[in-house]
């Protein structure tokens, strides 16, 4: 589950992470008044999406007291911001964050991961903060410093400082800074977090402050957090996803017009390879999972069918653990429940694969059983371009 | 001898007494496997079908000899079980739960390593070797028939498709392994790529890879330098849209690395055999091993 800047910063917070002065804004006026109470000359007004790329996208401006802040402000809460992460259709802007603005002398990019191939949490540092992590790592490889922690030791003070004294010249800044980066592994391991980045941390003056901060908490440990779910974004997520999530499946959509249905993830992503090889498109990926019951599948086919993108369905099913039988039947309730126009094409393999034909065969249903995984995915691309 | 279960692994299963940890059991049981004990905490002295249940692993280690354990345990309880299979002596640990909190993997992953025994998983199918008639996992026997090709994958029912071809296409299997679908997993595709170069009853391995992290990149190296024998490959996740989370946890196309693509060409420069219609492999590597 990802987090908005004003909530990572909120965490930040609670830590004693230094971050600026300001407020989180859900309408223009407030926004007016938030900035006035900064009592400085220069503000920032920032769209707070789940999303990278803000800036560049218009969500961001830096204004003074004799610029129209309402007016700005308005704008920014009245669109959806298109960046380059959200995809053409954009998010919604939930809130503005009103801040002041800070010059800084020095911008570092801070970041704990859980790094995938060791298997331990891993701090990542460069003296070139401000730039996203994937230029930096490009650009100036040399520039980034880790700092594996032993899970049995924990984080020593010692190596918090190290870090700091390679980030930063000033001692009393890095003093600073060696505790914020002790600060930010203890939060990644109390909130189950797979990312907490401050990009850039700045020194300026006296002051080491987080400018923005980036929180995302892993969705495997929410269920040992959830005084969390007070923070879910409902409005930064696709509708046909949420609603997939809450029954249990995954699901994300795709551009395309051919509906898919596959158990097990790693079968649905290839699956879509496939129908994409054969000049199709698809409209989703969905994994109905391994134990899927008979109304879980009806659920998956109805939030498949409500997608009036799709022109064509395709159900390709490998029965490990969930029988073929199970399958057909919850197709056929979710069809016999609602008028479906759309050609189906099945491909059904595994446990119980006899019974699944027969109840698909015996139903009624225009649904094509096609015993070729490959035939079946070129005859539903025709099928969707016939449409 | 096949790698890390054969005829003689002797096998516990931790969470014998849930609805999945029995119905498993059985099934392994039923396909060859030597399933001689079950541990529920408080259920000692039950049995499941004959199986003996115990109330802990060291102790069902002790009275059966048990060195192979299959966990069954649900997501917000899956770390201590690994450990106590660690303590108890265990050697290979199967963990099939999907779910659980990447840091708990982590923290017993350490402990596993440091202790030198095995992982396998977690959100794992597991691990079945057809000669040998041993399988310790969920996925179903009947696709597999013994032969000379190792698998290793990062899925479940990817990978059966994939048997089932090679198996259809009279291409048996020596030793198929799951190595989980998680961002943090226990065995890797190079630990299990040089227990098969030291196989002398595989002679080519399939790996069944996804989007998501570099573990495939990192095989590739080992591939292109150390490893002779012939490969082929499947990559999962080319239509995956950035940043999103394609049903595996450790599915993710993040900040531009684990991309498909990326996958695919470290393989093919590394000399693998990378098929793209997945409807393909079992052709392709009846092909190969001519």
């Amino acid at each position: 589950m990802n987090l908005h800047e004003y909530q990572a910063k909120e965490l930040l917070a609670s830590r004693r992470v230094p971050i600026p002065n300001g407020s989180i804004c859900y309408t223009p006026l407030e926004a007016l008044i938030a900035a006035r109470q900064l009592k400085i000359d220069k503000i920032v007004l920032k769209a707070q999406v789940h999303s990278g790329g803000r800036g560049k996208a218009g969500g961001v401006a830096v204004l003074t007291m004799n610029d129209d802040i309402r007016s700005r402000a308005a704008e920014i809460l009245g669109k959806r911001l298109v960046t380059n992460q959200t995809g053409p259709q954009g998010k919604p802007v939930s809130a503005v964050l009103v801040e002041e603005v800070i010059p800084a002398e020095a911008e570092i990019y801070l970041g704990v991961v859980l790094e995938r191939t060791g298997g331990q949490v891993t701090i990542m540092a460069s003296p070139e903060g401000g730039m996203e992590i994937e230029r930096l790592a490009r650009e100036f490889p040399d520039k980034i410093f880790t700092v594996i922690v032993n899970p049995l030791r924990g984080l020593a003070s010692y190596q918090a400082r190290d870090l700091a004294y390679r980030l930063s010249n000033n001692n009393s800044a890095a003093t600073e800074i060696a505790k914020i980066i002790s600060s930010l592994y203890q939060l990644f391991l109390d909130y189950d977090c797979s990312l907490v980045e401050i990009n850039p941390l700045v020194v300026s003056g006296d002051r080491v402050v987080a400018l923005d901060a980036k929180v995302n908490l892993d969705d495997n440990a929410l269920f040992r957090h959830p005084e969390m779910e007070r923070w879910r974004d409902r409005s930064q997520e696709d509708p046909l996803e949420l609603a997939a999530n809450k029954d249990g499946l995954s699901y994300v959509r795709l551009d395309g017009n051919i509906g898919c249905i596959v158990n097990g993830a790693g079968l649905a992503m290839a699956t879509l390879d496939l129908i994409s090889l054969h000049g199709g498109s698809p409209a989703n990926f969905l994994d109905v999972g391994g134990g899927a019951s008979e109304q879980g599948v009806t659920d998956a086919m109805n939030i498949l069918l409500d997608d009036d993108r799709v022109k064509a369905v395709f159900i390709n099913i490998f029965g490990g653990i969930l029988r073929c039988d199970v399958l057909a039947r919850g197709v056929i309730k979710a069809f016999k429940t609602r008028e479906v126009h759309l050609p189906v094409i099945a491909r059904i393999e595994g446990t119980n694969i006899e019974e699944g034909r027969t109840l698909f065969s015996e139903s009624g249903l225009p649904i094509e059983l096609i015993s070729s995984l490959d035939d079946a995915a070129k005859l539903v691309v025709e099928k969707a371009k016939a449409a | 001898m096949a790698i890390l279960v054969n005829k003689d692994s002797r096998v516990v299963c931790q969470g014998i007494t849930g609805r999945n940890g029995a119905f498993h059991s059985l099934a392994c049981r039923d396909y060859g496997t030597n399933m001689v004990a079950g541990v529920t905490p408080g259920k000692e002295g039950q049995t499941v079908e004959g199986i003996p249940v115990f109330n802990s692993v060291s102790k069902a280690v002790r009275e059966t000899g048990a060195d192979v354990s299959i966990i069954f345990i649900p997501a917000g309880y899956a770390r201590e079980p690994i450990l106590e299979a660690v303590d108890a002596g265990i050697r290979v640990i199967v963990c099939i739960t999907e779910g659980i909190p990447p840091l708990d993997t982590a923290s017993a992953l350490y402990t596993v390593r440091q202790e030198g025994r095995y992982l396998i998983g977690p959100n794992t199918p597991g691990i079945i070797s057809p000669p040998e008639k041993c399988k310790v996992g969920i996925m179903p026997g009947y696709i597999h028939t013994p032969g000379n090709v190792g698998v290793i994958s990062r899925s479940g029912t990817l990978t059966y498709e994939v048997v089932d071809q090679l198996t259809k296409n009279g291409v048996g299997q020596s030793t198929c392994l799951g190595l989980g679908g998680d961002p943090v997993v226990g065995l890797s595709f190079i630990d299990v790529l040089k227990m098969f170069k030291d196989d002398p009853e595989t002679d080519l391995v399939v790996l069944i890879g996804e989007i998501g992290g570099s573990a495939e990149e990192q095989a590739a190296e080992f591939i292109r330098t150390e490893f002779n024998k012939p490969v082929a490959a499947y990559i999962a996740g080319r239509l995956a849209p950035p940043g999103k989370r394609m049903g595996h946890a450790g599915a993710i196309v993040d900040g531009g690395t684990g991309t498909a693509d990326g996958k695919i060409k470290a393989l093919t420069d590394a000399g693998v055999k990378v098929v793209e219609n997945l409807t393909q492999i079992g052709s392709v590597v009846k092909t190969m091993l001519k």
